[in-house]
């Protein structure tokens, strides 16, 4: 049609290129934490229970097959265990670190 | 449910062959129907949804585009530029496990979240995807990751097992949530009317205070369906951090 005529038209490819820099633009600048907040504080209230514990039975469990395969009685379980409470204490403490929002929960 | 005086709160855990003889013979049950009718549910909101297309979004097309919406910004926030690549795959997750948590809150319904077997499943497959992405990624380097920087190396028997111990507790974690979750509302749901009926059955006055435990039932109806929402939302922004992880250099 007469695309040409319409005063829209000449701006058109500006708009365009704006609202695709805009939609760039997440992945230079910060990533925006506001959005729920609520709701996920909320959920990291629910977490710290199961990462302790599923810290815990991994670590049991492991300690268990060891021991199971191996045929040692008692000796991986009791060393997988306390690893396993570390392990369970050091998730929390991802969590709730001072800097875990910005930095996520990652260790490295 | 509720025989005589015992109450029997787990017995609706229990899987069942459904649609007759057929569903008898593949051993069919109800918790693969509800997967296929959450699916449907999904699909069906966004096709519905999306066929107008109006640029001046009706209710339910409005509805659909916020879902979009607010699973993409939860994918891009989180992960970065990267989070593009695997928005459908978490949209995908966080609605089928939405739509599992609340169609088990119908009545004659069936949450199939409550099943360790799936969540595990559905957790398992996050996991092993953040492992495949981390190797594709960072190649050799994920194994440093095992040793955090600048601690000392002496100490390194004790924290290298402590790291992996709490690598692989992640997949337990995320799915004994959202496991326990739904069982425990879903038993307490149960329990109530379970005395509802226990207390109806003492005659009058048992029938004024019977009102109590319904009461006390529309309630958790309340919070089932705000931890239905949490739970596939913790789900999902979990896989979206350990993505983040992985594709981080």
């Amino acid at each position: 049609m007469d695309t040409d005529k319409d005063p829209s038209a000449a701006s058109f490819d500006q708009r365009l290129q704006q609202a695709r820099s805009r939609l760039e633009k997440p992945a230079d600048t910060a990533p925006d934490k506001d959005m729920g907040r609520g709701f996920s504080e909320l959920g990291l209230m629910l977490r710290a229970g199961t990462e302790l514990v599923s810290a815990l039975i991994v670590g049991v469990g492991i300690g268990w097959g060891l021991d199971h395969w191996l045929h040692v009685r008692a000796v991986f379980l009791v060393l997988f265990s306390l690893l396993g409470g570390a392990a369970g204490v050091l998730n929390v403490w991802r969590l709730v670190r001072p800097d875990a929002i910005t930095d996520g929960d990652s260790g490295s | 449910m509720a025989a005589g005086s015992s109450i029997d709160a787990l017995g609706q855990f229990e899987l069942h062959p459904v649609l007759g003889a057929l569903g008898e013979s593949l051993r069919f049950s109800q918790s693969p129907l509800m997967m296929i009718i959450a699916s449907v549910i999904v699909l069906a909101f966004l096709y519905v949804g999306m066929r107008p297309a109006a640029v001046v979004p009706g209710r339910l097309q409005a509805a659909a585009e916020m879902c979009y919406d607010f699973i993409y910004n939860m994918a891009v926030d989180t992960i970065g530029a990267e989070g593009r690549a695997f928005f459908p795959f978490v949209f995908t997750l966080f609605f089928f496990i939405l739509a599992g948590n609340y169609l088990g809150l119908l009545p004659f319904s069936f949450a199939f979240t409550s099943h360790i077997a799936v969540t595990l499943a559905l957790a398992l497959m996050v996991f092993c995807l953040s492992i495949i992405v981390s190797l594709k990624v960072q190649g050799a380097k994920f194994f440093a990751h095992f040793m955090p920087a600048g601690a000392p190396k002496a100490l390194a028997p004790l924290l290298i097992p402590i790291e992996i111990l709490s690598f692989l507790s992640r997949p337990v974690s995320l799915s004994i949530r959202l496991f326990a979750n739904m069982v425990a509302g879903h038993v307490m749901f149960d329990m109530f009317a379970a005395f509802t009926i226990m207390l109806a059955g003492l005659g009058l006055f048992g029938d004024v205070i019977a009102v109590g435990p319904i009461v006390i039932n529309i309630a958790l109806m309340a919070l089932e369906l705000l931890v239905g929402a949490l739970q596939a939302y913790v789900f999902a922004i979990l896989t979206c951090i350990y993505l983040r992880e992985a594709v981080a250099h």
